[in-house]
């Protein structure tokens, strides 16, 4: 068995940024795990413009802000190893990974960092009837098949959820000459950014449904098209507003889950509501020395984001490497009132007052509403939001005074005040 | 004439209000950064987008290189740059930066390459 300090799992903006930092921070024993290729993840097949305006205050592609990355860890020479899968982790932080290269490996790590991304919710998960012809794809598959194997998936489409991927596609099929139908979406609202409806659709001529849904796909062999319908206020389709779409693919952008199988298996405890690991401010798991972050952690709207709280992940894992002491007691925050969730979920009763991002997302869409954050009942922060919305990540920086309010209390309350919700 | 319009050059997408009664005279209102007064202006009088899109290339570690237009170009040109993308085959490598169609549709802004490709 190999032994490294640092393991960093996924060589994606995640494990890019958690790997820079922990080498910033004095760790210079990491090893990256990269399933495919090569490093950058994602943003490889996301080549559209609109990352990084909070990273490098420009707006760059998506495979240029990886590039951006890719260099810092490059020129720090940090070690990654490309078509390497790890297939388990174990709590004592025992790695093992298959590669054509190196067979299968098992290394001892000191820390890891779980930065594997998350995965698009399938067509099996949604339970639409119909038959099993070929032409149905999840977005993000359609995105790989045209942007880096330059292949088109189909010529008539009609795309299911308004999500950012789903309105993105919209754009690129178009561009590459499919006519796109429709975008349906099940919700009154769209989970994507306006940008996103304005430059991707309404500059096509694009419809977008919402309140539909696709209840039938239709054809054998091939699809031939979908039947929609509008849904009532409790998402029931109405059956008596079906109309059929003549169609030979329908994309799937029906939500993102973050991928935690090797997080079960090294036992770190996960959230039901994020579907990620809870983490406390150190971006550390329930498993001593795990850390989690990315989309892994929560499905993130921008790239910026991301790396910033993977530095944060990295920054830490390398001074628990340094000198560890034992998790003193925790503090849980407690969401209510429309907050879905915050992450971190816990904050350590430690002495560490550092300046805190803590990030949340909301349940449904409100209007003039304020966050509230109470410690032991008292208002340590506030903030009037003419309008939230779940598909927005709200995104709290605390100063330090209110740092050591939050972490010296008993309990910690986020919630949402006053508004109406639409 | 009052138009109603969503900003599109970041995230936070601002509802704009753009005053174009007198053409001279735009005036912007419900921005919260300069690049909204430039956006709602464009947006009446001449609109603009940026173009991304990916292009064959041979020898390289994969079979496409994505692109992009290094400025936002005339909407108007949208559909014609993309045809002048599908004519072009590049051979490895590739750096960011390098240049892939000169002078879109003769509107002064080139199709830039977005991703190193190596040569394999």
């Amino acid at each position: 068995m190999l032994n490294r300090n640092l393991v960093i799992i996924g060589g994606g903006p995640a494990g890019l940024a958690a790997a820079k930092a922990a080498y910033d921070a004095g760790e210079k024993d990491i090893l990256i795990l990269e399933r495919e290729n090569e490093l950058g993840g994602i943003l490889n097949q996301c080549i559209h413009n609109g990352f990084g305006l909070h990273t490098f205050k420009e707006e760059l592609t998506g495979p240029e802000y990886a590039q951006r990355y890719i260099d810092e860890v490059q020129k720090r020479n940090i070690e990654y190893k490309l078509a390497a899968t790890v297939v388990d982790v174990s709590k004592d932080k025992v790695v093992t990974y298959v590669s054509a290269h190196d067979g299968l490996t098992q290394i001892q790590a000191k820390a890891i960092v779980l930065a594997c991304g998350c995965r698009e919710r399938p067509r099996g998960a949604i339970n639409i009837a119909g038959m099993r012809g070929a032409g149905v794809y999840s977005a993000g598959t359609a995105q790989k098949l045209v942007n880096i194997d330059g292949y088109m998936p189909g010529k008539e489409v009609v795309i299911l959820g308004s999500g950012d991927i789903g309105l993105i596609m919209a754009r690129r099929m178009t561009f590459e000459g499919a006519k796109v139908k429709a975008v349906v979406e099940l919700m009154p609202y769209s989970s994507g950014l306006n940008r996103n409806i304005v430059q991707c659709l309404k500059d096509f001529d694009i419809p977008l449904m919402f309140s539909h849904t696709v209840v039938e796909i239709k054809g054998r062999e091939r699809v031939t098209g979908v039947v929609i319908a509008e849904v009532d206020d409790k998402l029931v389709p109405k059956m008596e507003t079906a109309q059929l779409i003549p169609c030979d693919t329908l994309l799937l952008s029906v939500g993102l889950l973050p991928e935690n199988e090797l997080s079960k298996n090294a036992t770190v405890e996960l959230s039901n509501v994020t579907g990620g690991a809870i983490v406390d401010d150190n971006m550390m798991t329930s498993v001593e020395g795990v850390f989690s972050c990315g989309n892994i952690l929560h499905v993130h709207d921008l790239v910026d984001f991301v790396s910033a709280e993977s530095e944060i992940a990295g920054k830490c894992a390398a001074e628990y490497i340094k000198e560890y002491h034992a998790a003193k007691e925790k503090v849980t925050i407690k969401t209510q009132n429309g907050v879905r969730y915050c992450v971190p979920h816990q904050l350590n009763k430690d002495t560490n007052y550092q300046p805190l991002n803590l990030k949340m997302r909301v349940s449904n869409v409100f209007k003039k509403v304020e966050l509230t954050i109470t410690a032991d009942g008292v208002k340590v922060y506030g903030k009037k939001r003419p309008v939230v919305a779940p598909g927005e990540m709200e995104n709290v920086a605390l100063n330090s005074e209110q740092v050591k309010q939050l972490k010296n209390a008993k309990e910690v309350v986020i919630s949402l005040c006053g508004g109406d919700k639409q | 004439m009052i138009k109603e319009m969503i900003c599109i050059n970041c995230p936070i997408g601002c509802h704009l209000t753009v005053d174009c009664t007198d053409i001279n005279n735009i005036k912007v209102t419900g921005n919260t950064c300069p690049r909204g007064v430039t956006y709602g202006i464009n947006e009446v009088t001449a609109p603009k987008r940026m173009v991304t899109g990916s292009v064959k290339v041979k020898g390289g570690n994969i079979p496409m290189v994505s692109v992009k237009s290094k400025e936002a170009i005339p909407k108007e040109l949208i559909f014609k740059s993309l045809e002048l993308l599908k004519n072009v085959t590049l051979t490895a490598p590739v750096h960011i930066g390098d240049v892939v169609v000169k002078d879109i549709c003769g509107c002064g802004i080139d199709f830039v390459a977005t991703k190193e490709i190596k040569q394999q």
